[in-house]
C-alpha cells in the first residue's frame, strides 16, 4: 500500500527569525550589548570604606566588602572584551579575504602581518599602540578604547585563521557543484559556501572570545580600568594584596567558566544539527 | 633605516632581559610538558577520582586568565602562606607552566584518544603492562599529533612571559619599560614607538626560532615512521650479529 | 566425536602447546548476546577452525581468551590455569591483574588489521615484547627476530616500517611478532580478510608452516574453507553464541547435520 505524497502537507523548516532558540540568544545578545554600552561605570576610582584588620592575613569582612568594586572592574573588562571582539570579527574577515587574494603583493604581506601579530605578546602591542596613538594629535581615545583596539587587532589575526579554516573545511565538491549549477559568485558564497563555513567557524570564534576576555585585564598597560586595575588600585590604596587578588580570581572564574561552557554547548549543538 | 634602531647600550639591556625571558620560558615549558603528560593521561585513567582531579585541574587552569593567575601566585599566595617572594622568577614560571599544563593536557588526551584501538589490543596481546603500553606504543605515536599544537602552545607561553614584567621581573618587556623611563628623564632621542617595535621584533624572532625547532622535531619524528632501506643478502649476516 | 570430559583438554602436551577449556561463558554487548553459555574445549596442539555467519560471535571467542573482552560469567582455563579466576579456599575468586598477565603470557594473537606499531621497524616490532616483557637481551632478541623474519620470508624488510610494507607483508611480520614470545596457544582472527586476494596465499603458507611444526595450539577464525579443510583437526560451526556442530572438516563441510550449517556453507560457496 502506498500513500500519496502531498507536497502541500510538508512543513518547510522554520526560517531562523522564527526559531525560538535562535531568537532568545539574539535578544539576550542585544540586551547585553546595550547594557555594556550604557550601563558600565568606567570611573577609575576604587576606594574601600572599610579598613582591613591588620592582624589577619585574610580578612573575610574586607573581602566581601570589596565585591561591588570587583564587579565594577569586571564589567569594564567585559565591556572592553566585547568591543574589542566586535572589531576582531570584522577586521579578521578583512584579513582573511586579503590573505586569500590571488595577488601575491597583497596576500604575502597580509600573511606576514598576521604571523607577526599572532606571535608577539599583546602586552607589548598595547604599549606600542598606546605610544603610537599618543603621538597623534588628531585622535585621543579613552584608555578603554585603546585597549579594545589592541584586543581587536590581536584577535583579528586569530579570527582570520578561523575563517580561513572554516572556508577550507567546505568540501571541494561543493565548489564544483556550484560551478556545475552555474551559480553566480554571490549565490555561491551566500547560499552554498558561507552557510556551511559559518557553523564550522562559530565554535572557534567563541573560544577566541573567551581567550580575549582572559587578556582584557591587561588594560592596566594603558591605564584602562578593569578587574586587574581594581585589584592594583586596592593594593596601592590599602596596602593589602591577598584579598583583592583572590577576589579577582574568583570573579574571573565566575565570568569565564560559564562563557567557556556556553561555547562548548554551542559547539555540540552545531555538530548535532549538522548530523 | 637608521631611525628604526636603538642605541647599543639599550640593546644590551634588552639582551639581558631576553635571557630572563628565555629562563622563564624554559622552566615553564618543562613544567608545562610534565603537567600536560601527567594530567592528560590522568584524564583517561580507569580510576574515577584521578579523572575527577585531572578534570578540575584542566577546567581551572583553562578557565582562569594567566594574568590573574600570575598575580595570585606571585603576590597573593606568598603573603598568604607567609613565605618570602624571593624567587618571583620561579613563581612566575610556575604560574605559566601550570597554565600551559591545562591546555597541553587536553592536547595529550585528544592525541591518545586518536590512536587506533588496535594498537592497545596488540599491546595486550603481547602482554605489555599498562605503563609499557603507554611508554612504548601509545605516546610515541601520539607525539606525532601532539607536536604541532604544542609548538603553538609554546609560542603562547613565550607571549605569556611578557606578563611577568607586571610583577616586577626584569624580562625583555621590563627592560623596555626601564629604557622608556630613562628616556623620559635623559635626552636619548629614540621614540617610544620605535622602542616597542624593536621589542616586538625580538619576540617575533624568538617565536620563529621556536617554530623552527618544532618543525625540526616533527621532521625527525616523521623519519622514524618512514623506515629504512631494503636489506640485501650481503647486509643480512652482519645485521644478524 | 568423543565425550569431551574424559580426554585431557587442559594442561600442555609434550611440545609445550596448551589446551583451552571454556565453561558456561556468557558475553553480551548491551542487549546483544554474543556468547551464550558457551562450552568449548581445545586439546593441546589441536588446530581448530571456527566458522560461522558474521556477527555470530566467533571473533569474540578469541577476544575473551586474549582478555581483550571480559566475559560476563563463566570460566576459561588456559594451559591448566584459570584465566579470569584464582583459587581461593575451595572455590575461585576473580583474578588479580598480575595473575591474568601471567596466564596471558601463554597466549598470542594475530589480528585482521595487523595492528603493527607504525613507529617501529619490522625488527623493532618483533623485538619489543621479548625485550620488555620477557627480559631477553637485545642481542638474543635481535637474533631470534631475524630468524623469525627469515621464516616468514621477510628478512630483507627488517629495517622497514609498516608504512613501507604491503598488506601480506604486514601480516607476515605480525605473525612473526606474535611467534617471538613462543606462545603455547595462538589465536588467528580473520587474518586474511583485510588482504587483497593475490596476497592471501603468502599468509596462508606461513600459517601452514606453523601448523606443520605443531609447537602451538591454533585457533583460527577464517572464511577460507579450502584452507580450513587442509589444516584443521576440527571444524567448529558457530551461530547465535553457541556451537552448532563440530567435527573433522570433511564431515562438517561435506555432510553438515544442521540446516543452519548447510545454509551457511551454501552461501559461502556461492561466492
Amino acid at each position: 500500500m502506498t500513500t500519496a505524497f502531498d507536497a502541500n502537507q510538508v512543513q518547510p523548516p522554520k526560517p531562523w527569525y522564527r526559531r525560538g532558540d535562535v531568537l532568545t540568544v539574539l535578544i539576550a545578545f542585544a540586551l547585553g550589548y546595550a547594557f555594556l554600552l550604557f550601563g558600565v561605570d568606567e570611573s577609575t576610582r576604587f576606594r574601600t570604606r572599610l579598613n582591613p584588620d591588620p592582624d589577619l592575613t585574610f580578612d573575610w569582612m574586607y573581602f566581601w566588602h570589596m565585591v561591588p568594586l570587583m564587579w565594577r572592574g569586571l564589567l569594564a573588562t567585559v565591556k572592553a572584551t566585547v568591543y574589542g571582539f566586535t572589531i576582531a570579527i570584522f577586521l579578521g574577515l578583512v584579513f582573511a579575504l586579503l590573505r586569500r587574494s590571488k595577488l601575491r603583493p597583497v596576500s604575502w604581506p597580509t600573511a606576514f602581518v598576521i604571523e607577526f601579530i599572532r606571535s608577539t605578546p599583546i602586552l607589548v602591542q598595547l604599549y606600542f599602540l598606546h605610544a603610537l596613538i599618543r603621538t597623534w594629535d588628531w585622535y585621543s581615545p579613552a584608555t578603554i578604547t585603546i585597549l579594545a583596539i589592541g584586543l581587536g587587532i590581536h584577535y583579528a589575526t586569530y579570527c582570520s585563521e578561523a575563517y580561513r579554516a572554516g572556508i577550507n573545511s567546505v568540501d571541494k565538491g561543493q565548489w564544483e557543484a556550484s560551478t556545475a549549477l552555474n551559480l553566480g559568485p554571490v549565490s555561491k558564497w551566500t547560499k552554498v559556501i558561507l552557510p556551511q563555513a559559518i557553523p564550522n567557524v562559530l565554535p572557534a570564534l567563541g573560544n577566541y572570545l573567551v581567550a580575549a576576555m582572559k587578556d582584557a585585564p591587561l588594560g592596566i598597560a594603558v591605564n584602562a580600568t578593569g578587574i586587574l586595575f581594581f585589584a592594583n588600585a586596592i593594593r596601592g590604596g590599602d596596602f593589602r594584596a591577598v584579598e583583592p587578588y583572590m577576589l579577582m580570581g574568583v570573579g574571573f572564574l565566575i565570568a569565564s567558566l560559564p562563557a567557556a561552557w556556553l561555547v562548548r554547548r554551542l559547539e555540540r549543538k552545531i555538530t548535532y544539527e549538522r548530523t | 633605516m637608521d631611525g628604526l634602531l636603538l642605541e647599543a647600550n639599550q640593546y644590551r639591556l634588552l639582551r639581558d632581559g631576553a635571557w630572563v625571558t628565555l629562563q622563564i620560558l624554559g622552566l615553564a615549558f618543562v613544567l608545562g610538558v610534565v603537567l600536560s603528560l601527567v594530567v592528560g593521561v590522568g584524564r583517561l585513567s580507569e580510576r574515577r577520582w584521578v579523572r575527577g582531579i585531572a578534570l578540575v585541574y584542566v577546567e581551572f587552569f583553562r578557565g582562569i586568565s594567566s594574568i590573574v593567575l600570575l598575580f595570585i601566585v606571585a603576590i597573593a599566595i606568598p603573603i598568604l602562606l607567609g613565605v618570602s617572594q624571593a624567587s618571583i622568577l620561579m613563581l612566575g614560571s610556575l604560574a605559566l607552566g601550570a597554565n600551559m599544563g591545562g591546555y597541553g593536557a587536553e592536547i595529550v588526551r585528544g592525541s591518545i584518544q586518536a590512536i587506533p584501538k588496535g594498537q592497545s589490543e596488540a599491546s595486550i596481546a603481547l602482554n605489555l603492562s599498562n605503563t609499557q603500553r603507554l611508554r612504548y606504543v601509545v605516546l610515541p605515536q601520539a607525539l606525532r599529533i601532539i607536536l604541532p599544537p604544542f609548538g603553538n602552545l609554546t609560542i603562547e607561553i613565550l607571549k605569556g612571559t611578557a606578563l611577568v614584567s607586571l610583577v616586577g621581573l626584569a624580562d625583555i618587556t621590563q627592560a623596555g619599560n626601564f629604557i622608556r623611563q630613562q628616556q623620559l628623564f635623559g635626552d636619548a632621542g629614540t621614540d617610544r614607538t620605535i622602542l616597542f617595535l624593536n621589542i616586538l621584533v625580538i619576540y617575533f624572532v624568538l617565536a620563529q626560532i621556536i617554530n623552527g625547532l618544532f618543525r625540526l622535531a616533527e621532521w625527525r619524528l616523521e623519519k622514524r615512521f618512514s623506515g629504512g632501506e631494503h636489506l640485501t643478502p650481503l647486509d643480512l649476516p652482519e645485521a644478524t650479529k | 566425536m568423543s565425550a569431551p570430559d574424559t580426554t585431557p583438554y587442559t594442561g600442555t602436551n609434550g611440545n609445550g602447546a596448551a589446551g583451552v577449556r571454556m565453561r558456561g561463558v556468557n558475553k553480551a554487548f548491551g542487549t546483544n548476546t554474543v556468547l551464550r553459555e558457551l562450552d568449548l574445549d581445545v586439546d593441546p596442539g589441536e588446530r581448530v577452525v571456527i566458522i560461522g555467519p558474521s556477527g555470530s560471535g566467533k571473533t569474540t571467542i578469541l577476544r575473551v581468551i586474549m582478555t581483550l573482552e571480559r566475559p560476563d560469567s563463566g570460566t576459561i582455563e588456559v594451559g591448566g590455569r584459570q584465566l579470569y579466576h584464582q583459587p581461593a579456599g575451595d572455590g575461585l575468586k576473580p583474578a588479580s591483574e598480575k595473575h591474568i598477565r601471567s596466564v596471558r603470557s601463554d597466549i598470542g594473537m594475530v589480528f585482521q588489521h595487523f595492528n603493527l606499531f607504525p613507529h617501529m621497524t619490522a625488527l623493532e616490532n618483533i623485538m619489543l615484547a621479548p625485550v620488555k616483557v620477557h627480559g631477553q637481551s637485545k642481542e638474543e632478541a635481535r637474533t631470534n627476530a631475524f630468524e623469525l623474519l627469515d621464516k616468514v620470508g621477510l628478512a630483507h624488510a627488517a629495517n622497514q616500517t609498516p608504512g613501507q610494507l604491503s598488506g601480506g607483508q604486514k601480516q607476515r611480520v605480525a605473525i612473526a611478532r606474535s611467534l617471538a614470545t613462543k606462545p603455547k596457544i595462538m589465536l588467528f582472527d580473520e587474518v586474511t580478510s583485510a588482504l587483497d586476494p593475490e596476497l592471501v596465499g603468502e599468509v596462508l603458507n606461513v600459517l601452514r608452516d606453523i601448523a606443520e611444526e605443531g609447537k602451538t595450539t591454533m585457533m583460527l577464525v577464517t572464511h577460507e574453507m579450502g584452507f580450513a579443510r587442509e589444516v584443521a583437526d576440527r571444524l567448529v560451526m558457530f551461530d547465535h553464541g553457541q556451537v552448532l556442530e563440530s567435527g573433522p572438516p570433511a564431515d562438517v563441510l561435506d555432510n553438515p547435520r544442521e540446516a543452519r550449517t548447510q545454509e551457511f556453507l551454501g552461501a559461502v560457496r556461492e561466492h
